[in-house]
């Protein structure tokens, strides 16, 4: 059964979860069983689709402006003028997946929504990397009621879905731009990177290496930030890109409940799959086809190559 | 199992109350705070000093805390801004049709998902495991309000499978009994009424049930295949044990273990899912009512009490799951 103080099953497996990935990349801490990791990640076809995805979703969000037949926000007259409420023109000469409900050209606003999506879905990710990597650093470094009280708030955040807190969030805020959305994103994200740290600190306190560098003599701020931190990397990593894939999915949530960015030129996929390829979805379902086909590719793709690199670090798996 | 029981409860109330301390203190230290919120920028200086007296928000702000939490304890939430009704009743209307689209969707997640997982797991590396592992791959990848709408498109349109929204159809003279349609058909007598009323659930349920469904799929399969592994079942077969025998006693119920906390947990985040399935299906239940508290103005009394449920919901169906450990597994009965 859980552990006294424990707030729920759920904190709990959270919790659990958590702790499997840092015994996990404790235990190939060392560069030789890093290597071997990474070899067994490159013979998995898994993986390498995982990674292919991302690449590809990389170079279009980077180049877009090169890929994309159009500027996005631009509203071409040929395609406004057959505009109506029932009737978006699909497929014409220059405009390869037709119009949005606007009159600017779909298919550049797909190429442009990559990197949108790419914009959401890292800073989401990488804020709550953040503020969870300091907090979790500073619990594990210091320990004492900082450790408590930082455990203690990320236990109560544990304790709701994580969906339902991003809407609470996202709520409770006067109006929603597209911080809102992006913060309330990464908020539900802290208390997970938050406790992997500090698990991975405490794990590390009576290691070897850190022992080693104690005996030496070597200050406890450096000891923190040159030997516990970049040990504790590949852990924040794994669970990095695994967040990214929820963080697209929970933002897309997020704008079909109308709590998005109000911008009407932003062209991001959630954003165009939540709001006009939902209501126009009787009209002409690409609107919504497309976005959703892109975000859940991607978001597969993150996915894969998430669990693959948490499987390579699996000790069971080692041959 | 007393004590744990009232040692979680202890914790359910500390939870609540450090959770509504924070939502207290996010909405206060939003730009404007809620009164900003409530009328909006391009109010009077005079109106919002009228209303910013009549919520209290003059008085030093641990007052409020103090009188804020006097009011969660004795569930005193206020009225809605929206409709001007009690919270309370604006929520108990709400939530049976939530809860019977919840246990519609554990139905379908559990019902589906333990055999597929177990089919999954005894074809290890064969056609079906990899389409399923395919499959469930798609259904955590996939915005279940997209797929929503994918099913309501395919079965509701055109061919008329399904009934597109709502929770039963107009006109049918349903009596109103406990709020729960399917049941109410069965205690008033009025079958066609239950039966309409699960028409309507299916899509729904089918709905908020994908990713609970993937999941668990996946973490039954995972669990059967590490209790295969265990020297135990090896020596059951060697002992000559005959198959369905093992399967039963020796792999499922050991293998059963993570997945009823999985249960637990999908169970909890139903809630989040619910919110867009039933924006979707226009189903009237506490997801309904969340979407109607935050378009068109925040509805501030009538969120705060929902995020309450929601975690006392959560909560105590992760109790109950520690709970229902004790049965499957005897060595935590001894503990």
């Amino acid at each position: 059964m859980s552990r006294p103080g424990g707030i729920s099953t759920l904190a709990d497996h959270k919790r659990k979860r958590i702790d499997e990935l840092i015994a996990r990349t404790a235990e190939a801490g060392g560069v030789s069983l890093l290597r071997d990791a990474g070899r067994r990640l490159l013979r998995n076809p898994t993986a390498i689709v995982g990674a292919t995805i991302i690449l590809l979703f990389l170079v279009i969000a980077i180049f877009a402006p090169l890929v994309a037949p159009h500027d996005p926000v631009q509203r071409f007259p040929e395609l406004t003028k057959d505009l109506t409420v029932d009737s978006i023109p699909g497929s014409t000469a220059g405009h390869p997946l037709g119009s949005d409900p606007l009159g600017r050209d779909f298919a550049s606003r797909m190429v442009f929504g990559a990197r949108q999506t790419l914009f959401v879905g890292v800073l989401a990710t990488l804020i709550g990397l953040l503020v969870g990597v300091l907090l979790g650093a500073l619990a594990g470094a210091i320990g004492g009621w900082v450790d408590v009280l930082v455990m203690r708030l990320a236990d109560v955040m544990l304790a709701l879905p994580g969906l339902l807190l991003a809407i609470t969030l996202v709520a409770l805020a006067s109006r929603s731009t597209q911080w809102t959305v992006i913060v309330a994103v990464a908020v539900v994200n802290v208390p997970i990177f938050a406790r992997l740290l500090r698990g991975s600190m405490l794990a590390q306190r009576e290691s070897d290496h850190v022992l080693a560098a104690r005996a030496l003599g070597v200050k406890r701020r450096d000891i923190v930030l040159r030997h516990m931190l970049p040990n504790s990397m590949t852990a924040v990593i794994v669970q990095a890109t695994l967040t990214f894939a929820v963080a697209i999915l929970d933002a897309a949530a997020l704008s079909f409940l109308g709590l998005g960015d109000p911008d009407i030129n932003r062209a991001e996929w959630g954003l165009m799959l939540g709001v006009d390829g939902v209501r126009y979805f009787e009209v002409r379902p690409e609107l919504a086809y497309f976005p959703a086909l892109a975000i859940i590719v991607v978001a597969l793709g993150f996915t894969l190559l998430g669990e693959s690199i948490r499987e390579a670090l699996d000790p069971k798996n080692r041959r | 199992m007393v004590r744990v029981i009232s040692r979680r409860l202890i914790q359910l109330v500390v939870t609540l109350i450090a959770l509504m301390t924070l939502v207290f203190f996010w909405l206060r230290s939003l730009p404007g705070g809620p009164v900003d919120a409530l009328l909006g920028e391009r109010a009077t200086p005079q109106t919002r000093e009228l209303l910013t007296r009549a919520l209290g928000y003059d008085q030093p702000i641990w007052v409020q805390y103090g009188r804020f939490l006097k009011n969660v304890v004795t569930g005193n939430f206020g009225n809605s801004i929206r409709t001007g009704e009690p919270v309370t009743d604006v929520i108990s209307r709400a939530f049976p049709a939530t809860v019977e689209l919840a246990l519609g969707a554990i139905i379908i997640a559990i019902g589906l998902g333990i055999p597929l997982g177990y089919l999954a797991a005894r074809h290890r590396g064969r056609l079906l495991d990899n389409a399923t592992i395919i499959v469930t791959l798609i259904g955590i990848s996939i915005p279940i309000f997209f797929l929503g709408y994918l099913l309501k498109d395919w079965l509701t349109q055109g061919v008329h499978y399904f009934p597109p929204s709502g929770r039963i159809s107009t006109g049918l003279g349903n009596t109103d009994v406990t709020g729960f349609f399917v049941l109410d058909g069965l205690l008033t007598r009025e079958f066609d009424a239950s039966a309409d009323a699960l028409w309507h659930l299916v899509l729904p349920a089918f709905t908020l049930a994908t990713i609970p469904l993937a999941i668990i799929i996946r973490i039954t399969r995972a669990s059967v295949l590490d209790v295969l592994d265990e020297d135990y079942i090896r020596t059951a077969d060697a002992k000559g044990l005959r198959s369905p025998t093992i399967r039963k006693r020796h792999v499922l119920r050991n293998a059963l273990l993570p997945v009823v906390t999985t249960i637990g947990l999908q169970t909890g985040a139903l809630l989040a899912g619910a919110v867009l399935t039933e924006k979707v299906y226009n189903w009237g239940g506490l997801g309904t009512l969340i979407t109607d508290s935050i378009s068109g103005g925040r509805d501030y009394p009538v969120l705060q009490a929902l995020i309450l449920l929601a975690a006392v919901v959560f909560i105590v169906v992760n109790l109950l799951v520690d709970l229902s450990y004790a049965v499957i597994d005897p060595r935590v009965r001894v503990q």
